[in-house]
């Protein structure tokens, strides 16, 4: 390590997440968690640990196995001034819950004339890679953003966890603040303090000038590797997280897209209605002429996610099927 | 039976009874009428025949206290206070309506007047007043939250999550069902294997009581222990209001229809909550016939005005109206 790098503060996604928690309830008295599990264990991932036990049964609150009534116990709370943060153990669990979020909480500032605040934060793990199977391993992002008035978030390294949190729990919308569950354990620079990072903006993660890669939650990570790959064959990409997927920052994108010419979207999430399909839509809409290719979609086989190792590994997609894909556009053209 | 809890009862609460409802019933008639008229768009779900269970309610509560609602919302929201100007435009989708013409009858709402807003999905509104209890609880406040619900939406997930919630976590929430004993256009013997709802609040570790949802004072007598209950921080309690809705699910029309015989709707229609209570208080000597006239009529022009306004009220205009109010902006 060099020096400057051991002068920043390497901490786990899954601490600061929860050294995040800890920070807005010291900050201010209205934010309170509640969900299953959330309370005297900790949560699953022990994502909530020790919060308990520093906010007391009020703050930091044991529900129910009641997804509806979680996330209307937020909305109802919302509504009266509070900011509740209310965990989805599962992104999974989002589908048990869809009318109080979709119906509800995404809908009741424009149904009821512009008087409700919702400052409400969701949070959830999505993603693959954990042998959790059909029900406990989804990636819903693109269920969300169809919804008005939500706003999704989907950090992908620990720094991005806390900068997004703090804006979800601000923000006076309905947010949901996605964790990956397989990155929970991965390291990464973390100020202490609170700090916020727009919603709605998206980061350049690297430079380059062959190709896009717009990848969201853990997929940023392989496609680093996958530009490690390709730099050895000459080929120099460029990588977006979006971070935020509803506001979605088009405009980074498709000023990428028009240096580059040329776009690879990944996602976890199966390809057909993903996330990658309305990206690559509002792209061709605002850069049609600027593409030199087809946009190319990297995304997971159209089925449940598999429990077996040896299908789980194919299923998710990686580094190789990455760069595979970037070779893809860039021999169209060639 | 009322004479004698009437002498328990001061006189401004029982003209307060009788104004809401009569609010309620007055409204709804002419905005049935103006359905019919197609003056009003959509569905509109009349709650002509309950007005006892909103009034008893919301007469038993503080101003500031919350309530939720159903699809069949406008009762609950003139009893919560609602003004028939901002009500009747926001049946007609104007912008001068509650919800600026978003919403409509079916999410009619003001949430300063602590009225969570109506709800197109049955059940839906029932979690809200656990997290308005919730508030209430953390903020130590004093305030409590009495959800208005059908007999329908007990059958449903999102209410069982929300009884058992409230109750788990020991919250100020008084459940208000309205027997009114079909679900939209089905029987509740077809659909539910009990005949009394209240028998459900046991399961959730709450006292359950059944009352006559025809007689207001008994409704505003029930509304008021359980509403002391939750204040007292003694936890939920389930009150069954037995009730009829005059109207069909949906619509104006009363009688005909294949789902409930006209003889039933004729007998529910003698046991009219405003004419029995109209009576009571006019044998006790409280209101005369001529005063309670009086009031109709002091109602009606209220009425008949709130119509004249709401027509001659602009409609939103799509190209600056439809994207607003979906998000909070950031400040």
């Amino acid at each position: 390590m060099t020096v400057a790098e051991t002068e920043e503060r390497i901490i786990r996604y899954n601490n600061a997440f929860t050294e995040t928690l800890a920070e807005l309830l010291r900050e201010d008295p209205d934010v309170f968690i509640a969900g299953e599990d959330v309370g005297r264990y900790g949560g699953v991932f022990q994502s909530f640990a020790g919060l308990n036990a520093e906010f007391g049964d009020e703050r930091v609150v044991d529900t129910p196995i009641a997804e509806q009534a979680i996330i209307g116990l937020g909305i109802g709370a919302a509504a009266m001034g509070l900011r509740p943060i209310v965990d989805l153990m599962f992104m999974d669990f989002v589908m048990v819950a869809m009318d109080q979020i979709a119906n509800q909480a995404a809908k009741m500032k424009y149904m009821y004339g512009g008087k409700a605040k919702l400052p409400l934060t969701i949070t959830t793990t999505a993603g693959a890679g954990l042998g959790a199977a059909a029900q406990h391993s989804q990636s819903l992002e693109a269920w969300l953003i169809h919804v008005p008035g939500l706003k999704v978030v989907y950090p992908s390294n620990p720094y991005d966890v806390k900068g997004l949190l703090v804006s979800c729990v601000r923000d006076d919308n309905p947010t949901i603040f996605t964790l990956h569950k397989k990155m929970l354990g991965s390291k990464g620079h973390v100020p202490e303090g609170l700090y916020e990072i727009p919603l709605g903006e998206a980061n350049v993660v690297r430079e380059g000038t062959d190709a896009t890669v717009i990848a969201i939650g853990m997929m940023v990570g392989e496609a680093e590797k996958a530009a490690e790959m390709l730099a050895e064959e000459g080929i120099n990409i460029e990588i977006i997280d979006p971070r935020t997927l509803l506001p979605f920052d088009i405009d980074t994108v498709v000023q990428s897209a028009k240096k580059t010419n040329r776009i690879v979207i990944v996602h976890e999430a199966v390809r057909n209605g993903g996330i990658g399909a309305e990206i690559a839509a509002q792209i061709q809409e605002e850069a049609f002429d600027y593409l030199d290719a087809p946009i190319a979609r990297v995304a997971a086989p159209f089925s449940p996610v598999p429990f077996s190792p040896a299908l789980e590994n194919a299923y998710v997609p990686n580094a190789e099927r990455i760069a595979e894909g970037v070779r893809g556009v860039l021999h169209r053209s060639s | 039976m009322a004479t004698k809890e009437q002498t328990k009862i001061s006189k401004e609460v029982l003209f307060d009874l009788h104004r809401r409802m009569v609010r309620i019933r007055l409204l709804e008639e002419a905005a049935g009428r103006l359905a019919s008229e197609a003056r009003i768009p959509g569905f509109i779900h009349l709650y002509v025949g309950e007005e006892a269970v909103a009034a008893g309610g919301c007469v038993a509560l503080k101003p500031e206290d919350q309530i939720t609602s159903t699809h069949r919302g406008h009762g609950h929201l003139v009893a919560k206070g609602g003004q028939f100007k901002p009500m009747m435009a926001e049946f007609m989708g104007k912008a001068t309506g509650y919800c600026k013409g978003k919403g409509g009858s079916m999410h009619i709402s003001d949430l300063d007047l602590g009225m969570l807003g109506a709800n197109g999905i049955v059940g839906g509104g029932v979690p809200h007043a656990v997290g308005a209890a919730f508030a209430n609880k953390y903020k130590n406040n004093g305030l409590i939250t009495m959800a208005f619900f059908g007999d329908g939406s007990t059958n449903i997930g999102a209410f069982h999550e929300a009884a058992n919630m409230a109750c788990a976590l020991h919250l100020p929430v008084v459940f208000m069902c309205e027997n009114n004993e079909y679900a939209e256009y089905t029987a509740r013997d077809r659909v539910m294997a009990i005949t009394d709802v209240a028998d459900r609040a046991v399961a959730y570790g709450m006292p359950g009581v059944i009352v006559d949802g025809m007689d207001v004072v008994a409704v505003y007598e029930a509304a008021r222990v359980a509403v002391e209950r939750a204040r007292n921080g003694e936890g939920p309690s389930m009150i069954e209001c037995k009730t009829y809705r005059f109207y069909n699910h949906a619509g104006v029309d009363a009688f005909g229809t294949p789902y409930r015989s006209d003889e039933e709707v004729r007998e529910w229609m003698e046991r009219d909550p405003i004419k029995l209570f109209e009576a009571q208080l006019a044998k006790a000597k409280v209101l005369s016939e001529e005063q309670a006239k009086e009031i109709h009529a002091e109602i009606q022009a209220e009425v008949d005005e709130a119509i004249e306004f709401a027509e001659a009220s602009p409609m939103p205009d799509p190209s600056s109206d439809m994207l607003t109010d979906v998000y909070t902006e950031v400040s």
